[in-house]
């Protein structure tokens, strides 16, 4: 059963750590699909995060903290949107700018608003998500095999874990069998087909970019609010390129979205728990090493081992009417 | 005289300084196929853009059916029954015919109701009017002729009576626009209207009932098609006589200018392109290179300029050897009088984000006439621009307008008025009216004769077997990178054909 224990805690660790994956990365698909690269989910991510921590802490509440995530993410997305839409600017540059920005002023306010070094005040039990425990986990503890995954695996996570994972089949479901998805897709391929069918490119792509910021919005209420009890300065610590590395991974699929971050949440969740450890064969590696790892092996994912990785045709052009 | 399905009335259109429509009038009889005609940028295609909503006129009133409507947007175009087919064709490409057809018209948020409902609409459409395309197929799949099909299609699906056609047969093959022209006869006999945009005089005649002229902005005239011919309709878009083909004399070949031996060429891929190729190219005379695109032509052009370096083999101008297989130097080719009006002007010949001006010494720019000290005189080189402007009637005649807004002939002659007017002993000349206009057409055919009778040597390379065969003293014909055959300016189209194709070659070598 030993090795029932350590697969437990792994497969356990792997799920907290691609809750904000598959929300980031779900969050790029929207905007992607609709033909608006986005490399400033981490900024949105992190300024969520911060707008979570700081308004939990005042309000003394989740939701207060979530729904301010949520705000944040969707105003930095909407100038994302501003910026490459409206203003047809470079789609890099405008995300860049946000991932800096944010980086920058989160520091500023928490240190002007809480003087505490970088972070805000270390949040009540109350003020974030606890832990659900599912109906019949302990009932079931006892049965073989069944029993622990159950009450271990499938139970015990934060309410905004179940709803990363329940946003796959939904958004599967958005992309594919709704006028929203149909018309996302279309955007993102060709405007002009978009456009001559009588829909305006401008507003579809807003909703896209709209759709994004509340994800990420979710995802940094989630590192706040239930991975950690409080904002930390630089939190995210490049989760939002690795979510944009998964979504590219999966050549933005809802459902192999899922499986890269999972797969990029295993990693990190076994340098984790083997940073220090001797390995057989290997033997002792270095922790920064270990820590590496997930990076390592996304660029020889995305280098070789995923095919031609095809994007929205469309993504990161302005739509210009000819002439 | 039958109702009118569209009036148009006054309709006046800007761009900037660029006056597209200009005050036009058109009207267009319900179940007819009306022909729109105009050389590049006469303004076709604005004119349409407006009536389905995609621009705004500046002024001007439009009537469906007799009756007034404000067409702000594509949607209104479609609620008032009007339908266009895209030159470049608006479908998303990874996308199935179906959901193509659906987009923009899906009836509720979830597409699963409506789906039934358009595979049902789609077979019904394929049957009225014959035609049959796979709704599940995905459209980057599918050849042109049936992405087109699905353009049309998804007009039909939106109850369109009025179907507009943006030249729809410059990516067909003459099969495929002999099908189109079966499709639309049907689609007319069920009681639609057709609109016709084309520059191409052969489909104007193969299949209006009226045609409409617009030379410059300006609606011209309005024919009736069968009393009218190609001449008047080509006299009336280019505002005069265009004689289709141009005179030339004799010609007086002198010493040799241009030396080819047993020149080879390969590819990037190492495949040989151009095989073992000789040839004397004499001053006074044009000789040309004919074949099916593809053929080693491109690569023996870009050879002899010195931007592909050859494999092996020799290249004499003027007596004096290039060094084709090391580093040709093209501004030094130059120098020695090797004038190169590339074939593909848009990548090679000029730079589309440069100023008219820029572009007409491109290549030259280190010419002391064009320099002060280090930097460029602008005045000169603008003064230098506008003399070829006026010579070679580039217009709008604007030295400042961005190149990428002048029409694909007029870009065609800022490259020839460039190259011709350094006075070069050797002109080497591919596609020379690619994407060119009839009229500028026989500018162009014109000044290549003139050079000749200047004493130039001209190698010219088309596709155009009726270029070549008008305009060459010498033609040669090229064939998988060989050249199979040489014959006099009197060949026929049918011999030459052969040879193109590597039939007769194949003999005669073998001889």
């Amino acid at each position: 059963m030993d090795f029932l224990q350590l697969f437990l805690e792994l497969a356990q660790s792997t799920i907290r750590l691609s809750t904000p994956l598959i929300l980031a990365a779900l969050a790029g698909l929207f905007t992607e699909r609709a033909g608006v690269f986005d490399i400033g989910l981490e900024g949105k991510m992190l300024g969520g995060a911060f707008a979570a921590g700081t308004v939990a802490f005042i309000a003394q509440s989740a939701m207060a903290g979530l729904l301010a995530a949520v705000v944040v993410s969707i105003l930095l997305s909407l100038v994302h949107g501003y910026a490459s839409i409206t203003q047809r600017g470079n789609q890099i540059v405008s995300g860049v700018a946000i991932n800096f920005i944010v980086a920058g002023s989160t520091v500023i306010l928490g240190e002007a608003w809480f003087r505490q070094g970088g972070r805000t005040p270390a949040l009540a039990e109350a003020a974030r998500f606890q832990e659900i425990d599912l109906p019949f986990a302990e009932a079931l503890r006892g049965v073989p095999l069944i029993g622990p995954i159950y009450a271990d695996l499938i139970s015990g996570h934060a309410a905004l874990t179940y709803f990363a994972f329940l946003m796959v089949p939904v958004t599967w479901w958005i992309l594919y069998r709704t006028r929203f998805g149909l018309r996302l897709r279309a955007v993102g391929e060709n405007p002009g087909a978009v456009d001559t069918a009588g829909i305006s490119v401008v507003w579809m792509r807003y909703r896209g970019v709209i759709c994004c910021g509340i994800l990420c919005g979710v995802a940094g209420a989630y590192l706040s609010l239930a991975a950690n009890a409080g904002w930390t300065k630089g939190m995210t610590a490049g989760k939002g390129y690795i979510a944009l590395a998964a979504l590219i991974f999966a050549k933005w699929r809802p459902v192999p979205v899922m499986f890269a971050c999972l797969l990029f949440g295993f990693l990190d969740a076994f340098a984790i728990r083997y940073q220090g450890t001797p390995l057989p064969l290997v033997g002792k590696v270095p922790v920064q090493l270990m820590q590496a790892l997930p990076y390592i092996l996304t660029v020889i994912l995305l280098a070789g081992f995923i095919g031609k990785a095809i994007p929205p045709k469309a993504g990161g052009v302005p739509y210009v009417k000819e002439r | 005289m039958g109702e009118l399905a569209i009036e148009l009335k006054g309709i006046d259109k800007s761009f900037g300084l660029v006056h597209a429509n200009r005050d036009i009038n058109l009207q267009v009889r319900k179940g007819t196929i009306h022909g729109i005609i105009g050389e590049n940028g006469a303004g076709k295609s604005t004119l349409m853009s407006i009536l389905y909503g995609f621009y705004q006129a500046d002024s001007g009133e439009i009537l469906v059916d007799g009756r007034p409507v404000q067409i702000r947007d594509p949607n209104a175009a479609i609620a008032a029954g009007i339908g266009m087919v895209h030159q470049h064709f608006m479908l998303v490409e990874n996308f199935t015919v179906l959901e193509n057809v659906m987009l923009g018209a899906e009836e509720s948020r979830i597409l699963n109701a409506g789906i039934a409902k358009a595979r049902a609409e789609l077979k019904r459409l394929e049957k009225e009017y014959a035609l049959e395309v796979n709704p599940d197929a995905v459209i980057e799949e599918l050849p042109v002729g049936l992405q087109q099909r699905v353009e049309i299609l998804k007009a039909l699906y939106r109850k369109a009576d009025i179907l507009i056609l943006d030249e729809p047969t410059g990516v067909l093959t003459p099969a495929e626009a002999d099908h189109l022209f079966r499709i639309l006869e049907q689609l007319k006999a069920q009681g639609k209207t057709i609109i016709l945009i084309t520059h191409k005089l052969r489909e104007i005649m193969a299949i209006t009932d009226e045609v409409s002229v617009m030379r410059r902005g300006e609606m011209v005239a309005t024919r009736e098609t069968d009393k009218t011919s190609v001449e008047e309709l080509a006299e009336l878009m280019v505002g005069r006589r265009v004689l289709l083909r141009v005179q030339k004399g004799e010609a007086q070949p002198g010493d040799v200018k241009l030396s080819v031996s047993n020149l080879t060429v390969r590819d990037s891929r190492g495949v040989t392109m151009v095989d073992n190729v000789s040839f004397d190219l004499r001053a006074g005379e044009i000789v040309g290179i004919a074949g099916v695109a593809g053929n080693g032509q491109s690569e023996l052009l870009e050879a002899i300029a010195g931007i592909r370096r050859a494999v092996s083999g020799s290249v004499a101008l003027n007596g004096e050897a290039i060094d084709v297989t090391g580093h040709a130097d093209p501004a030094e080719l130059r120098r020695r009088g090797l004038a190169h009006v590339p074939e593909d002007r848009h990548h090679v010949g000029l730079v589309l984000k440069f100023e008219e001006s820029e572009n007409a010494i491109l290549g030259y720019h280190d010419d002391p006439k064009y320099r002060r000290g280090l930097l460029l005189d602008i005045d000169a080189i603008r003064a230098d621009a506008e003399e070829k402007i006026e010579k070679y009637d580039i217009r709008p005649p604007n030295t400042r307008l961005k190149t990428a807004n002048f029409s694909g002939g007029n870009q065609q002659k800022i490259v020839l008025a460039r190259e011709m007017e350094r006075d070069p002993d050797v002109l080497i000349i591919g596609q020379p009216t690619r994407g060119v206009d009839v009229g500028a057409i026989e500018f162009i055919h014109k000044r290549i004769i003139e050079m000749r009778d200047q004493g130039k040597a001209v190698l010219l390379v088309s596709v155009e077997l009726d270029e070549i065969r008008a305009l060459s003293d010498r033609i040669l014909v090229m064939f998988a990178g060989r050249i199979v055959g040489e014959r006099g300016p009197d060949a026929t189209e049918g011999e030459l054909g052969l040879l193109m194709a590597g039939v007769e070659g194949r003999k005669e070598a073998a001889e």
